[in-house]
């Protein structure tokens, strides 16, 4: 489905990826962990296609397609999806209108008619009710005054709505009570199936309890230094990620 | 026929001896005298100059350079179909049109005027009711240092007259309809509106300028509101000029006790635009909401003067003013908050939020707080700023494309500064109004043209 081969990529003239290769398949569950600034949320919007980070190498193809050629709301409709690690904060613009919008891009894009607006406030509230939302977060601003863990729950609302192909969730655990996250894992749970993808950025082993992944990636300094399985973030867990680096740099040593 | 002023000193001078001839309230003294206290004031004054502080982002050298004339009588016939597009679906209002400055009985709809209440022009008001308006007319506007007012006073020519008596909830708004029209010629008019709301009342007046064809004209408008005691009195200004025109607009408000206004300015067209709100809060325990969205684009100038006066004790005033500035167009907003030495426990907030839409766009900000009382709470607050970038790419992760992911932004910004007018019909009809300036923006003709 996803596949990263040596991207590299500048934030601001300074090379934060380098040399990124990552696949992930349909049906998957990717796990990426790693330090603070080690790379993991460029690598989350180099993917969702924010303009401001340059990608001077390498190539990501998605489904066949070079997404890197794609605008991001085709990428979105294209079925990808980025729960944002600080997802924005949007005045004067209704949750409601922002997701209905969304979905009917989405829909045209794929050549169907626009959802009625029943039809969308059926789904909505279905959707809310999953997610144990409070009604009147729909017609709020976007994420406007929305607590730390409403924002979180939101982002997965939208990709509850969206369906997406392939969902990025950057760090979308941080900040969670440990009741909010059962609620976020399985959000994510209810959307597994084999057509679908997770990478799910974290730094805690705590939700991959949840949301069990196929594979655990460790990034640091712009690379994927290790893969492993689900029992990789354990390790990772009790003895950080300096054991890693030194593996690593036996490796190039030798 | 006309009058025209050459741009040479005196001209306007000139002018006004052949204009006084048959103005409205020739052969009363009293008018008289106004208006030659006006001209005397005029030609000592001069147009301002960016010398003077009130006037320091603002060059009016294209109005003064301007030779205007003054269409008396010789007002156009206008099919009342063409005016269709300025009045508000759904609301029935007690209507005032004039052309190029002459009121017209035809076009105007006085059809619903409750018992007691006095709507009508100016100049049939001198004609009727000489004792109510000798008693308000230029009572309120100064113009011992304001060249715009003086001249309006020298050459007012026609205008709203309305008035309340006590205890009337009118239920129509009044909607005082300014038309230029086609004219070979540059055109002046000075429109006067007299609006005396007495004590518990409650009305809505609107002031909405407007063109049926491009050309350049002045409009140089004075409007005095007086708001009686415990009244409570919506004011919209909903200025809507060719875009080669220059509009020059003052309200000034007398406040009664425990009064409330809510001023609304809608500003979109005309090439130069200054646009003067000044509410004296005389009353004890006054509200004041001064709320304005100005849009301009091309080489359009937006002059936007407050001037809050806190007069007496335990009185609010709220400034929401918020401008969108595309193209090469410049803004200003100049705040001023007065707080005299017996008006304690004043309450005034001022907020300015500017967006501009393009790097040519420009915006001078200003708040200015005069404050003689010690027992007051005064805050203000403007910004400038772009597109928040991260909301648009937010958006547009989600599967909307930039252009209407920065519309609904842009929107959103619109609304919320729309949001405070009450009468839901005006909203509506301004929310169509900045509707069209996307369309047009969208269109992509204004960006580049220069109205000038
Ligand atoms: N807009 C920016 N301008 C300059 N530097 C940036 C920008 N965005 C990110 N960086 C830098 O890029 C590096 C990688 O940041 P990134 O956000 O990808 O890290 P991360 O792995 O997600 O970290 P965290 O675990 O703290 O979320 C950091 O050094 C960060 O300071
Ligand atoms: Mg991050």
């Amino acid at each position: 489905m996803l596949e990263i081969r040596n991207l590299h990529v500048n934030v601001a003239d300074q090379e934060i990826l380098k040399g990124l290769n990552l696949k992930v398949n349909a049906g998957e569950v990717h796990s990426i962990m790693g330090p603070n600034g080690s790379g993991k949320s460029t690598l989350a919007q180099v993917l969702a296609g924010r303009a401001s980070y340059e990608v001077t190498e390498g190539e990501i193809i998605f489904e066949g397609k070079d997404l890197l050629g794609l605008a991001p709301e085709e990428r979105a409709c294209e079925g990808i999806f980025m729960a944002f690690q600080y997802p924005v904060e949007i005045p004067g613009v209704a949750n409601t209108y922002l997701l209905r919008e969304a979905l009917n891009s989405i829909r045209k894009y794929r050549g169907l008619e626009p959802l009625k607006h029943v039809e969308f406030a059926k789904l909505a509230k279905e959707k809310m009710g999953i997610m144990g939302m409070p009604d009147n977060l729909l017609k709020r601003s976007v994420n406007e005054g929305f607590s730390g863990g409403e924002k979180k729950k939101n982002e997965i609302f939208q990709m509850e709505i969206l369906e997406p192909k392939l969902a990025i969730l950057d760090e979308t655990d941080s900040g969670l009570d440990i009741d909010a996250l059962k609620v976020v894992a399985d959000g994510v749970n209810a959307l597994r199936n084999p057509e679908r993808a997770f990478v799910v950025i974290t730094h805690y082993q705590r939700l991959l309890d949840y949301i069990v992944p196929d594979f655990v990636h460790v990034l640091v300094d712009g690379r994927i230094l290790k893969s492993g399985g689900k029992e990789l973030a354990f390790e990772l867990e009790d003895r950080g990620y300096g054991w890693v680096e030194e593996e690593a740099g036996k490796a190039v040593n030798n | 026929m006309g009058i025209s002023f050459s741009k040479e000193d005196d001209g306007y001078s000139k002018g006004f001896e052949e204009f006084r001839k048959d103005a409205p309230g020739n052969g009363m003294l009293w008018m008289e005298s106004l208006r030659e206290q006006g001209i005397r004031k005029f030609s000592e004054l001069g147009f301002p100059t960016p010398e003077n502080e009130d006037w320091r982002f603002t060059n009016v050298t294209p109005i003064a350079r301007t030779t205007f004339t003054i269409e008396k009588n010789g007002h156009k016939q206008v099919a009342p179909e063409a005016l269709s597009r300025f009045m508000f679906p759904k609301l029935k209002t007690i209507r005032l049109v004039f052309i190029d400055g002459t009121y017209s009985p035809a076009l105007s709809d006085l059809s619903d005027i409750p018992e007691g209440v006095k709507v009508m022009s100016l100049d049939s008001a001198l004609e009727s009711d000489e004792g109510l308006v000798k008693k308000y007319l230029s009572k309120y506007a100064d113009f011992s240092e304001e060249a715009f007012t003086a001249l309006n006073t020298a050459f007012m020519q026609d205008g709203g007259f309305v008035h309340i008596p006590r205890g009337t909830m009118l239920k129509e708004p009044v909607h005082l309809l300014y038309v230029t029209g086609k004219s070979d010629k540059a055109t002046i008019t000075n429109p006067r509106n007299l609006l005396v709301v007495e004590d518990n009342c409650k009305a809505e007046v609107i002031e909405h300028y407007v063109s049926l064809d491009e050309g350049v004209y002045f409009s140089n408008v004075v409007t005095e509101l007086i708001v009686g005691e415990n009244s409570s009195v919506g004011h919209y200004m909903i200025e809507c000029e060719s875009m080669k025109a220059f509009n020059v607009s003052t309200l000034r408000v007398e406040q009664g006790r425990s009064s409330n206004i809510r001023s609304h300015s809608v500003l979109l067209g005309g090439a130069i635009v200054r646009n003067n709100v000044h509410p004296v809060l005389a009353g004890e325990g006054c509200d004041s909401l001064i709320n304005g969205l100005f849009m301009s684009t091309g080489r359009q100038h937006m002059d936007n003067y407050m001037k809050v006066e806190h007069a007496s004790p335990h009185c609010d005033s709220r400034q929401f003013y918020n401008g969108v500035l595309d193209g090469r167009s410049r803004g200003v907003f100049h705040g001023r908050i007065i707080v005299h030495k017996d008006a304690q426990k004043t309450d005034a907030k001022q907020t300015n939020r500017n967006l501009l839409l393009s790097d040519n766009a420009q915006i001078d900000t200003k708040p200015q707080l005069e404050i003689y009382a010690d027992d007051v709470k005064c805050t203000h607050g403007a910004t400038i700023g772009q597109m928040d970038e991260n909301a648009v790419f937010y958006l547009r992760s989600r599967g909307i494309n930039e252009d209407a992911a920065r519309e609904i932004l842009l929107g959103a910004f619109t609304s919320g500064t729309l949001e405070s007018i009450q009468i839901e019909e005006i909203r509506t009809y301004c929310e169509s109004l900045v509707a069209e300036w996307f369309a047009r923006r969208k269109g992509g003709t204004e960006s580049d043209n220069d109205p000038r």
